[in-house]
């Protein structure tokens, strides 16, 4: 944890303040309808299937596949540039929702999709957790 | 309700652009999209044979203020105007609106007016203060994830994954758009590219190369549309909106997991039966391009090709001019100009006129300009036998 974290931060808000309190407690929380079941993600206000507001926050197993992933080379936030190349994944987890991330604990060059992956969080601010996902140990 | 008929019953009288090679090469931060507008506005008037009094509808693209584009123009009381935002996928549907309210009797001459001043003022598609933190709380940003072309990246590196697309397809495209270019006097970049050079261009977001890119500048273009009794009577032959067609696909990102494979699927279907000619029977295809895996995408999804088979589809010979389906033949938004559609639609109408020189395709009766992004859509143009 540095205090000159320098790259964008989320701004949590009412709707998304319980997801980044989870992944501060190191926990993968996601929108689960009370009605229907559904999981969905990012947050809003009802259930994208059957419109109901009636939701809780579960915890979701923090497993998933890389769905795709780039590298970035380009040098769009300055705070990244010591990063560059640096990888940029499309994680689709378990319950089904996708999220972007990063991969991390292992080379670029070995990310590949459909690989198996498991959320680790990234303390990045005394406030914000990142959720990141490394491969599976199988 | 019985579903309007609207074959051929609108056609484009009248297209103009700004120019857009010299415009990439003199930056200006004080040039006025309204400017851009205006000067594709002329251009197309003078094209069509109307007067500005004539014309009563205005739609502007990219352009802020329809207001202050109508009081530039001098045009005060349009029965038929409004706005809509600056994204590539409005291009066509600017045209499909106009055309919709010229059917229906709320405007005769529709004047759809897009201006950007996006080289000169540094827009950027990525990256800024809070560049992807939405409403949800959640940022891309944190990641280091942004823009367009970082999104279609993933498109198209999970389409190599389930089909083993190769790069060199990609290659092919921005080739075949450089080849086309430097038969248009007005492209940015005319200068041939080989495979090689392709393949040595630097990454922008891996696998997307440099000349995956489209060019942003400056510049303007104008599309005038009428009835097709009344564009019968004026300086160009017409041509008409022979079909049309769009649907969304809407989810918490660009990236999208089918690659618009399902509502391309919904535009082709409704686009196609629509019309007397079939994909067999194009002269042209303008096919939306921001980034070159967009093409796959769109052929794909349109059913030029089976899903998963563009990568052996395109071919050097069969998307060249003289080929099966001549592709974006100014030069598309890698080499003539980002143009967000625009300077697309308008080579459709001029090939279908037989009006592009050293370009032109032979025999070109009828084209197609097709766009895949979250809203998806297509119209089929067609000029008199």
């Amino acid at each position: 944890m540095t205090s000159d974290y320098a790259k964008p931060l989320p701004r949590p808000n009412r709707l998304s303040q319980p997801f980044w309190d989870g992944t501060k407690r190191h926990e993968l929380l996601l929108q689960k309808c009370n009605d229907c079941g559904h999981v969905w993600f990012p947050p809003s206000q009802r259930c994208p299937k059957c419109l109901s507001t009636e939701y809780e926050w579960s915890k979701a197993s923090g497993r998933g596949k890389v769905w795709s992933w780039i590298v970035m080379w380009q040098r769009y936030f300055p705070a990244f540039e010591a990063d560059i190349p640096y990888n940029v994944a499309y994680v689709e987890l378990e319950e089904g929702p996708r999220l972007m991330t990063n991969i991390v604990g292992c080379d670029n060059d070995a990310i590949h999709c459909d690989m198996a992956v498991e959320v680790v969080f990234e303390d990045v601010t005394s406030e914000i957790s990142l959720p990141k996902f490394c491969p599976l140990s199988s | 309700m019985a579903a309007l008929d609207l074959k051929d019953k609108v056609a484009v009288a009248g297209v103009g652009n700004t120019s857009f090679g010299a415009l990439y090469r003199d930056l200006d931060a004080e040039r006025s999209p309204y400017e851009m507008g205006a000067q594709a506005f002329v251009a197309a008037l003078e094209d069509s044979g109307l007067t500005k009094d004539e014309v009563d509808g205005v739609l502007v693209c990219r352009i802020p203020d329809y207001a202050r584009m109508c009081d530039v123009l001098g045009i005060r009381y349009p029965r038929f105007v409004n706005v809509l935002e600056g994204g590539g996928r409005q291009a066509s549907l600017t045209l499909q609106y106009a055309a919709l309210a010229i059917a229906a009797g709320q405007a005769d001459v529709v004047a759809c007016i897009y201006g950007n001043n996006g080289r000169s003022v540094g827009a950027r598609y990525g990256g800024g203060a809070g560049g992807g933190i939405n409403e949800t709380g959640i940022s891309d940003a944190a990641f280091g994830m942004t823009s367009p072309g970082a999104s279609v990246a993933h498109m198209f590196r999970r389409h190599q994954h389930l089909y083993g697309t190769k790069e060199e397809t990609l290659g092919h495209l921005a080739i075949n758009n450089r080849l086309n270019a430097a038969l248009n006097p007005n492209a940015v970049m005319r200068d041939p590219i080989s495979m090689d050079d392709y393949l040595n261009s630097r990454y922008i977001a891996e696998p997307l190369r440099l000349l995956d890119y489209c060019l942003i500048n400056d510049g303007g273009v104008c599309t005038i549309l009428t009835s097709a009794e009344r564009a019968k009577s004026l300086r160009k032959p017409p041509v008409y909106l022979h079909s049309m067609a769009a649907a969304g696909d809407f989810n918490h990102q660009y990236t999208v997991d089918d690659m618009f494979y399902t509502p391309l699927q919904m535009v082709a279907k409704e686009m196609f039966a629509a019309s007397d000619f079939g994909r067999e029977d194009l002269g042209v295809a303008e096919i939306y391009d921001n980034f070159t895996p967009t093409l796959l995408f769109t052929l794909e999804g349109l059913g030029f090709c089976g899903r998963g088979e563009s990568g052996d589809w395109v071919t050097p010979e069969r998307i060249a001019r003289d080929g099966e389906l001549p592709l974006n033949t100014s030069g598309g938004h890698t080499s003539e100009s980002y143009m967000q559609g625009w300077a697309l639609l308008a080579e459709a109408v001029r090939q279908v006129r037989g009006e592009c020189g050293e370009r032109q395709v032979a025999d070109c009766k009828t084209a197609l300009y097709a766009c895949a992004a979250p809203i998806c859509s297509g119209i089929l143009f067609r000029g008199d036998a």
